[in-house]
């Protein structure tokens, strides 16, 4: 009885790894030309890859610790300020960058055929990677200033799955849109810009009134950096579940999540036929 | 009968004018409350039928803007048909155009790999491959140099040199492959005759009547978004020609480079596109006299690339009587001239005059085309087979 059903998986594997194949080469090539000419010419290279957030840091870091003294009561304050700010990163990276993704390489759609969804996946991997090293650079600054590592740390992967199945549908829907509509890039800009401050990135959200911190905290983008603080860097960090006194509330912005995964992929797939005409 | 490897079945191609269409919102906008909104159409294809079977090598001919290019895009999956629909039953690979995806900013050795992968190949398999590719390119020392430090010719090379790799039961190659000098063509051309050989089923699409007519088993003519003619290569290929046939109504010739009164015309020109070492050019000729002529005089005049006249002669020269014509009658002047021409690209232009060379009934300039190739390249105007012997005229004293 089991041996056919081996069978069966081994079958399905194979087909998948057909079906895969070309696009995963491509995925694979595409972003390792898209690291290779990043740093081309510069000195440093991929170190600017770290550097980059470190410096970014220092200066929100002198700004809104030293000077207005914003995390006075949160442990660790700098290592919370800066996962957010490397979570915010990956966000509006993946989205600006998704965003331009189809347009940007249009003499390809032009020229040849191939899922169309490699491009956006490609620059997806690629802020991905940039994400993945912020990160060494968090573990860093967690071990310099010893922060306890706790078990709610097992939540974190989730947390970032969330994030990532959030910031790439954005990415699909966005970049189909753009195709037929070429404003969106500036409207998303301004988007990014004021939901920086939507987001409490900067200030803890224990600073903002409960009334509107409950609205906040609904953002997709709010639960995942709260959350990600709490699990990772300090259980005084203030989440949804404590806002609302229930941790069941988060079934709204994962919903969404949800909700906009399914959307950018409907329109994504039924968009996808007539991007080598429009991009 | 075995299945056809492509059908097409009754596909119309449309697209949007993209000026007309509104893709800012503020002309969504501004366009959102008005009640008919003008949506310019233009057909690009209309109504193609056709089937290619296994191993068949088709050419798809028509003049610029005749939709030859939409229906390659469409045959490779690139553009939707609109309406009908495209049956592929193997891998099918385009060569819309060489070297996709190359990057200037990466080395050689690089957009290899990179273009390898637009092609389906892993990185392993361009790493069996890298040499090969390399050599056939010729182009072993200038690997790691940044691509935008090469010329366009040996980006086209080391392109060409990657896409022959390509395998695939269809092919679909779009003229931009027979671009390059006269030796990358014959490279190219060397290629098609060893995928004829082989299995693979073809899809070319050209202007050059020579090569359809040395390569396709078929063609299909594409005029005005639709199939004008289909059936054997020479057939088609000579429909071609005519849509070029001056039109009886317009009688003085001035427009671009044909001129004369036409009272007798030319209406077909065969010049093998390619000439290779073989001893001899032959030009087929075939004239319509629209009206009486009395002895006119065939001439015509072959230019190279420069535009220097290389040679020419007419009947008047031959003392060649050619007899006199009626209304609605045609002849053929079949010239054979021998090879002494250089390497490269030559031109031919065509004269029919009266006898004393004063009243001008067709004046063609470039009635047609021919590209050399010989081995032996000088910078002069004839090359003829000249022998030369070298040897030692005896060693002295010992």
């Amino acid at each position: 009885m089991v041996q056919p059903q081996k069978r069966d998986v081994k079958e399905l594997l194979a087909r998948i790894r057909i079906r895969y194949r070309y696009p995963l080469i491509l995925l694979r090539a595409m972003v390792i030309t898209d690291f290779k000419l990043r740093y081309q010419a510069s000195l440093l290279g991929y170190l600017w890859t770290l550097l980059r957030p470190l410096a970014i840091f220092t200066i929100l870091y002198i700004v809104f610790v030293k000077f207005l003294r914003l995390g006075a009561g949160v442990p660790y304050y700098p290592v919370y300020l800066l996962f957010g700010i490397v979570i915010w990163g990956f966000f509006v990276e993946a989205t600006t960058q998704g965003l331009t993704s189809l347009v940007a390489r249009a003499d390809l759609l032009r020229k040849i055929s191939f899922p169309r969804y490699v491009l956006v996946l490609s620059v997806g991997a690629s802020v991905l990677i940039s994400f993945a090293l912020n990160m060494l650079v968090i573990v860093f600054f967690m071990a310099l200033l010893r922060v306890p590592v706790r078990l709610d740390v097992l939540w974190l992967p989730f947390l970032f799955l969330e994030l990532v199945a959030l910031s790439i549908s954005l990415a699909f829907f966005l970049s189909a849109l753009y195709v037929r509509f070429r404003d969106l890039n500036y409207i998303w800009e301004v988007c990014m810009q004021a939901a920086f401050y939507a987001v409490p990135i900067l200030y803890p959200l224990t600073l903002v009134p409960a009334k509107y911190a409950r609205i906040l905290v609904l953002n997709p983008v709010a639960q995942i950096i709260q959350d990600a603080r709490y699990v990772l860097v300090t259980p005084q960090t203030e989440t949804i579940s404590q806002l609302y006194s229930t941790p069941w509330v988060r079934v709204i912005p994962v919903g969404i999540t949800l909700i906009l995964v399914v959307t950018s992929v409907v329109y994504f797939r039924r968009r996808s036929r007539s991007f080598a005409e429009e991009a | 009968m075995a299945e056809p490897i492509i059908r097409v079945t009754n596909v119309s191609k449309d697209f949007l004018l993209p000026h007309l269409r509104q893709t800012t919102l503020k002309g969504k906008a501004l366009n959102m409350f008005r009640t008919s909104r003008t949506i310019e159409v233009q057909q690009a294809l209309r109504d193609i039928s056709f089937d290619v079977d296994r191993g068949e090598f088709l050419g798809v001919i028509g003049r610029n803007g005749s939709g030859k290019s939409t229906l390659l895009k469409i045959l490779a999956g690139i553009y939707m048909p609109t309406r009908g629909s495209v049956a592929v039953g193997g891998k099918l690979v385009p060569f819309i155009e060489l070297g996709v995806g190359f990057s200037p900013e990466l080395t050689g050795r690089e957009n290899v790999y990179l273009n390898g992968a637009m092609l389906g190949f892993s990185k392993g398999e361009v790493e069996a491959m890298y040499d090969d590719i390399v050599a056939f390119a010729e182009l072993e020392e200038s690997m790691d140099q940044k691509l935008k430090n090469y010329s366009s010719g040996m980006q086209v090379r080391i392109a060409f040199s990657v896409a022959t790799r390509a395998k695939a039961d269809i092919l679909l190659i779009d003229e931009v492959l027979a671009v390059g000098d006269a030796a990358f063509q014959r490279k190219c051309f060397e290629h098609f005759r060893a995928l004829k050989k082989s299995d693979t089923t073809i899809v070319f699409v050209t202007h050059d009547m020579g090569a359809v007519r040395e390569f396709c088993d078929r063609a299909i003519l594409i005029e005005d978004c639709s199939i004008l003619a289909q059936g054997s290569a020479e057939e088609v290929a000579g429909r071609y020609t005519g849509l070029f046939d001056p039109q009886p109504a317009t009688a003085p010739q001035v427009q671009g480079r044909r001129r004369g009164s036409g009272a007798i015309g030319y209406t077909e020109v065969i010049v093998p596109a390619l000439l290779g070492e073989e001893g001899s050019l032959t030009l087929e000729l075939e004239a319509l006299a629209e009206q009486d002529v009395d002895e006119p005089a065939y001439g015509f005049l072959i230019k190279n690339s420069s535009g220097a006249p290389v040679l020419g002669t007419n009947s008047m020269l031959k003392r060649q009587a050619t007899g006199s014509l009626r209304k609605g009658e045609r002849i053929s002047v079949t010239w054979s001239v021998p090879n002494v021409f250089s390497d490269g690209l030559h031109h031919v232009d065509l004269t029919i005059t009266d006898r004393q060379g004063l009243d001008v009934y067709d004046h063609w300039e470039e009635a047609a085309a021919f590209t050399v190739v010989k081995d032996e390249k000088t910078p002069y105007i004839v090359t003829p087979d000249t022998s030369l012997v070298v040897a030692r005229a005896g060693a002295a004293e010992g």
